[in-house]
């Protein structure tokens, strides 16, 4: 037997990545292809007055020019919300009212120019606390037609409540009055921007007979598939969605965005394909980002430090549509008090309507912006009890026996959190104190040291019934293709997959290849590629896949060695009679067919295909929120170490330790490839990423310049990465996701650690130097 | 409209186009080199970076004009015959990538840096490669890749 599980492989498209071959959509020409360009509210609300195309269209090379009032369509995932283009007024700067499609981007830049709108500004809604008063204007006038998932989503017309999803466990009220402390604090984090290397591109074409050919940067193409035609009304089949290679998505690239628009320019210009490309300030200012969270979090506790209730309000900062950042209260509200066992819980988790960005998926799919607020509050509570942070947090940790908030039973299979914690706090020996000579070292210098721990949960927020699908080829010469409807958009599924295969037909992984790209004409079906849920259920269905073609490779070998089934094996390639080795027969002969020597032939193309889907899963009770929701939990922790520059407010991180429980490891480079990303981009989200917006809702920060992710130089300077192995029953050989998990917790954990470092606790984010300077001007 | 010499990866190549536009478009949509991404168009992303006359540049900030006679390498010249250079394999070898859209830009700053500096510290390989970013990676594995790339080029 040979291993392909663990130590893992090298990525499946390392080499036409390193060489430039790797084609985006950015690279993608067609015969005939048109430019377009979007023209984009320069108001955070307003009344479209009018507008003006006439000298856009009289420019010669302009093929369409489109505003809503010629043309629209509706879209969104789980609250159907959103036009492909305003209409009737605008909700965000950035906002799409009308497009253009030229014979060359210059021409359609041009003509997007001369397009004339006049508005009529109306009062911008830029909070969320006032956004969800009755008082406030309202976002959507009319959103009580809208159409959304009913029984999961709980919209409040006539307010800007896009959803409140409710935890209801015990009885609060009654244990806050017994509990010898209470604490309540507010947590507030802006939005942030996903940036993917590569903008959203898409090309559409709009063919005779309604046959619309899509080819698109996105995270899930069946996903576009599904959504472009619930929209326009066409039958899936006339859809087809190829997604190339994918420049980084971190949510942003999943659901639905520019396809519906570039489909009606392509139908306007007579089926001619017609390709957008945004520019980096409209992937900014008008693709949706993550939510901002305003966090009000009440704990009490017993004097010794078990936590015996939580009053929990969410209050997302939906910005202008609730699309797919619906499911983000929804999924706030299943983890909204972290990995605890709390007995008494009251959550309200609301989306809010406000006349900013959008929000959609971001990797952790609200989990930070939680565990934030969350994991803040546990060390607070830690210090109003005098008590050690990471002991009170282990005594009050979900245990095998325990359940969750949303009343779904731990088991010992489902991970350990406390496992993870202890790893990483006794790495950095976090709670043992500084010496004197450090701590005077710290005076003089005013660079003072201090260190956190912090703890992580999450699961897949998704529909209890999205599927994944797997179909596995064999060649001629007994090489492996695989098909799947899932992307790899760089988080190595696809290598995960072929390593499976690999292990699974005991085949050589170089004899297995993935398909590169999806077209859902010929990949088979998956739902969405989000929620860390790939290696789970698509690796289930390329085990199921690989049984099914091992079968078959049974059955033809038995039949042509003229044995039973049951007397015949697969090894080396080979399906050979056990009793006698020697008598066996190459996949190559059998796996087309098995032709004899008089020419008669039988059997024919061996073909193996799997499925699968969450099994269990269930809607949560609108009343109570009680329910299952969650494929796998995938626990962590991070333990960190910093030094805070009081002179500056500058934030240096010495010294960092993060584990999560993978349930297995499949791919040793690749989870900690996963890991390090996720850290450094949960410390951009600490230090410097937020986006801001002037008094009237005008977006300031749409470049890289204003809007900083991090360097090379902002790398910790060291990073321990490290896993618990609890395997998940249901999993691929026990695996879990774990792609967006790492970079949950990490804000509250140096947040803690600048606590510790200078006595100054933020509440807010980011921790940039010069707000970190303001708050130690306070203390 | 301009008629612009220049040189990319050994070959000699006449271009005419608009004097306006930049060598990255000219590369892209004249050349049909699309191994070289566009990230940002203003200079901040890096995913564009080629070697132009022996330094790294972001060719988003150099007009065709500029390029008139000049040397430029770019990610389609890096394996030399089908045969993948030191650096490239190192990039595989050390998972420095992951969505694989800044993964040019990278090992073109990477070149420059070798070919100017054979033996860098990590700390200068960070300083070589500020203006280059990456959402996916992390950079450290990016790191090791040209230290280990580094060492395999000198033989050592």
């Amino acid at each position: 037997m040979r291993e392909y599980i663990g130590k893992g492989a090298l990525r499946h498209d390392g080499i036409e990545k390193v060489t430039g071959q790797a084609e985006y959509l950015g690279d993608i020409k067609l015969n005939g292809m048109l430019y377009a360009k979007i023209k984009t509210s320069p108001y955070a609300h307003a009344q479209i007055v009018s507008i003006d195309t006439s000298k856009a269209e009289a420019l010669p090379g302009v093929r369409a020019v489109l505003t809503g009032r010629d043309e629209n369509v509706m879209v969104g995932l789980y609250m159907v919300d959103r036009w492909a283009m305003a209409a009737e007024k605008t909700r965000y700067y950035g906002e799409v009212v009308a497009a253009v499609a030229a014979d060359t981007q210059e021409i359609a830049d041009r003509a997007a120019e001369l397009i004339e709108i006049e508005y009529m500004p109306l009062p911008p809604v830029l909070d969320v606390r006032e956004a969800v008063k009755a008082s406030s204007p309202q976002v959507h006038e009319n959103s009580e037609v809208y159409d959304y998932i009913k029984g999961v989503f709980h919209p409040e017309p006539g307010r800007n409540i896009a959803n409140r999803t409710k935890v209801r466990k015990g009885d609060v009220d009654a244990a806050f009055l017994r509990a010898d402390v209470v604490i309540e604090h507010t947590y507030e984090q802006p939005q942030v921007f996903h940036l993917p290397l590569e903008p959203h591109g898409t090309i559409v074409q709009w063919g005779a007979g309604d046959k619309v050919k899509i080819h698109t940067s996105a995270q899930s193409p069946f996903a576009v598939r599904d959504l472009f035609a619930h929209g326009f009304q066409l039958p899936r089949s006339k859809v087809e969605v190829n997604v190339p290679y994918v420049g980084g998505g971190f949510g942003g690239k999943a659901g639905i965005h520019m396809e519906p628009l570039v489909g009606m320019l392509s139908k306007r210009c007579g089926g001619r394909p017609v390709k957008l490309i945004p520019t980096r300030e409209e992937e900014c200012a008008t693709f949706p980002c993550r939510q901002g969270l305003v966090a009000r979090v009440k704990t009490g506790a017993t004097k010794d430090g078990k936590i015996i209730a939580e009053e929990v309000e969410y209050l997302w900062d939906g910005g202008a549509y609730a699309d797919y950042g619906v499911n983000i209260s929804r999924a706030g509200a299943v983890t909204a008090c972290g990995p605890y066992d709390i007995e008494n819980v009251k959550v309200d988790s609301v989306t809010v309507y406000t006349n900013k960005i959008f929000g959609t998926a971001y990797r952790g799919f609200g989990h930070p912006e939680v565990f934030f607020g969350i994991e803040r509050q546990r060390d607070l509570l830690a210090k109003e009890l005098g008590m050690c942070p990471v002991e009170l947090r282990l005594k009050n940790l979900l245990m095998p026996g325990a359940h969750t908030i949303t009343g779904e039973l731990i088991t010992e299979h489902t991970g350990r959190v406390d496992k993870c914690l202890k790893m990483v706090a006794e790495k950095l020996n976090v709670g043992q104190d500084y010496t004197p000579e450090e701590k005077a070292e710290f005076q003089k210098t005013g660079k003072y040291r201090a260190k956190a721990a912090a703890v992580l949960q999450k699961s897949p927020a998704m529909p209890t019934w999205s599927a994944s699908s797997a179909v596995v080829h064999m060649n001629e010469d007994g090489t492996v293709h695989i098909t799947v409807g899932g992307v790899d958009f760089g988080q190595g599924t696809y290598t995960v997959l072929q390593q499976i295969a690999a292990e699974r037909l005991q085949i050589p992984i170089e004899k297995i290849v993935m398909a590169p790209g999806v077209n859902t004409d010929m990949s088979p079906y998956d739902w969405q590629t989000v929620a860390s849920r790939m290696t789970v259920l698509c690796g289930n269905a390329v085990c199921e896949a690989c049984d099914d073609l091992t079968e078959q490779l049974l059955e033809m070998g038995s039949i042509v060695l003229r044995a039973s089934k049951h007397e015949v094996a697969l090894g080396d390639e080979c399906v050979y009679v056990k009793q006698n080795p020697q008598y066996s027969m190459p996949y190559s002969k059998i796996c087309m067919g098995y032709t004899y020597e008089n020419g008669n032939a039988i059997g024919g193309p061996i073909i193996g295909r799997g499925k699968s889907i969450a099994q269990g899963l269930t809607n949560l009770d609108p009343e109570t929120g009680q329910g299952k929701t969650a494929l796998d939990w995938t626990y962590g922790a991070h333990a960190i170490e910093i030094e805070v520059d009081t002179h500056t407010g500058d934030i240096r991180v010495v010294d960092m330790a993060s584990c999560l429980d993978v349930g297995r490891v499949m791919n040793e480079a690749m989870v900690h490839g996963q890991m390090i990303g996720g850290v450094l981009q949960g410390l951009g989200t600490t230090f410097s990423e937020a986006v801001y917006y002037d008094g009237e809702g005008r977006l300031l920060t749409r470049n890289l310049t204003d809007y900083k992710i991090a360097t090379f130089k902002d790398m910790p300077e060291k990073l321990e990465i490290c896993c618990v192995e609890t395997p998940q029953l249901d999993g691929p050989y026990g695996a879990r996701g774990i792609g967006e998990h790492p970079l949950i917790a990490i804000t509250a954990v140096i947040a803690n650690a600048l606590a510790n470092a200078t006595g100054a606790e933020m509440y807010d984010l980011p921790l940039s130097a010069d707000r970190v300077r303001a708050a130690l001007a306070k203390e | 409209m301009r008629q612009i010499h220049l040189t990319v990866n050994n070959e000699k190549y006449q271009v005419y186009c608009p004097e306006h536009i930049t060598l990255l478009t000219l590369l892209r949509e004249h050349l049909h080199l699309t191994g070289t991404k566009e990230g940002c168009a203003a200079g901040e992303c890096g995913a564009c970076t080629v070697i132009f006359n022996g330094k790294a540049a972001n060719a988003c900030m150099v007009l065709a004009p500029e390029a008139n006679g000049a040397v430029v390498e770019t990610i389609e010249g890096e394996a030399k015959d089908g045969v993948l250079s030191p650096l490239q394999q190192s990039f595989i070898e050390h998972h420095a990538l992951q969505c694989g859209f800044c993964t040019p830009g990278m090992i073109m700053s990477a070149r420059a840096l070798l070919d100017a500096n054979p033996a860098p510290t990590r700390d200068e390989i960070k300083e070589a490669m500020e203006g280059n970013l990456c959402r996916c990676t992390g950079y450290e594995p990016i790191i090791t890749a040209i230290e280990q790339a580094a060492g395999g080029e000198r033989g050592a």
